[in-house]
């Protein structure tokens, strides 16, 4: 009996050279007419004029005072309980046997205590927090009434006589930046301290950091602190990879920070 | 044009009709101004009072005690920092608002020991058994912590 096969490993080769060859010729195409770029910004900024504006952190200078934290509280007008945050600063413990702790007692504000032995630690740092004023905001393209939103100096801001406090922002926020007003019930979140930014102070919490870790700045403006500090660091976002066009920039930033 | 098709006409011109003037009383002034959200928000947000005046402030009456802060080694640390927010002694000088902190606990959220501090930024010391017992302000001055 004769085995019946159309199909001749010669031809099966053919097709396959000729697959593969349109594939990688139209990827070389593609990328010849839209070349990949490298991204040395998180986000890129609009076309506009005026400032556009972005903060720069470097982990290695904080020293974990909670400065920062207790006066966004006092600025802001934030709850006291040790839950409502706009600003707070994480400790992360790095153990030698790869095990990550991670705390925030009160968000800093009453410093940190070392609860394990100097041995037991591979390393260890405090990594300061607050909103990263993304450029693509999940939390703006949540709001269904268009309470939150980025405003055209790059910072997004909570219309709290507009917002209904349905808590969608609060979920699509990806860094935690958000918590519920417990008297006004509408959310709310750090501004950049946008009443202070726009009188020529800097936020409460850059005012009072004893080491100057944190800084805010112009992204626009190209011979600015910012755009010399990101330009001196290799800086790194929080989650890059959801694509939020965070514009908080920080130095030193360790993979085990989420 | 048939009858039942004219009545069709009027009732839609008349439900759109009403959707607009709803919606012209619903949308708030300067909605859409900008973008998907009220113009006026921005200038609301920025209208709000700072209450960490700066150092300029507390230069006005306390000069003397800032230029010596400034020659010490707190010199890049804000007065407020420490003492807290201003805007309300600055409005009277009565209020009793200004802190006055001082005591090892105070201290140690800078200064004691901690493997996340960078010896670089900060110097650090034994809290536990360092002058034990001692207010750290009885010994070093905050505003000129090595006189």
């Amino acid at each position: 009996m004769a085995i019946i096969n159309n199909k001749s490993p010669e031809k099966d080769r053919r097709k396959f050279i000729k697959t593969a060859g349109f594939i990688t010729g139209g990827i070389v195409l593609t990328s010849a007419l839209k070349p990949f770029k490298i991204m040395v910004f998180a986000a890129k900024e609009p076309e506009g004029e005026g400032p556009w504006y972005g903060i720069g952190i470097d982990i290695e200078k904080c020293i974990g005072c909670g400065n920062c934290a207790s006066s966004c509280k006092q600025e802001n007008d934030v709850p006291e309980e040790p839950f409502y945050f706009r600003s707070w600063v994480e400790k992360y413990t790095i153990m030698e046997n790869e095990e990550v702790i991670v705390q925030a007692p009160n968000g800093g504000i009453d410093g940190f205590d070392q609860d394990v032995e100097n041995e037991d630690i591979m390393k260890s740092f405090f990594v300061p927090k607050m909103c990263n004023h993304c450029h693509k905001s999940p939390c703006v393209q949540v709001c269904p009434v268009g309470a939150t939103f980025d405003s055209p100096d790059g910072v997004v801001l909570v219309d709290q006589e507009y917002c209904i406090g349905c808590r969608y922002c609060i979920q699509a926020c990806p860094y935690g930046c958000r918590y519920i007003h417990p008297e006004k019930k509408v959310v709310d979140k750090c501004t950049l301290c946008y009443h202070r930014i726009v009188k020529g102070l800097p936020p409460a919490c850059m005012d009072v950091c004893p080491t100057g870790a944190r800084i805010f700045g112009d992204l626009r403006d190209k011979k600015g602190d910012l755009h010399k500090f990101i330009k001196k660091h290799n800086c790194h976002v929080l989650k890059s990879h959801l694509n939020t066009g965070s514009k908080l920039y920080y130095n030193g930033l360790n993979q085990e920070v989420r | 044009m048939p009858l039942q098709i004219k009545r069709l006409l009027i009732v839609f011109a008349i439900v759109i009709g009403l959707f607009l003037v709803l919606r012209h009383f619903l949308i708030p002034e300067s909605f859409g101004e900008e973008g998907h959200y009220r113009f006026l928000a921005i200038a609301e947000n920025a209208a709000l009072e700072a209450k960490y005046q700066g150092e300029e402030s507390c230069k006005e009456c306390h000069n003397d005690i800032v230029e010596l802060k400034l020659e010490g080694l707190h010199d890049v640390i804000s007065c407020e920092s420490c003492h807290g927010p201003a805007h309300l002694h600055n409005i009277s000088e009565e209020s009793e608002d200004i802190l006055k902190p001082g005591g090892r606990d105070f201290c140690g959220k800078c200064h004691s020991l901690n493997t996340a501090r960078s010896d670089d930024y900060v110097l650090q010391i034994d809290i536990e058994e360092h002058n034990k017992g001692k207010n750290c302000v009885k010994c070093h001055n905050p505003h000129e912590p090595w006189q």
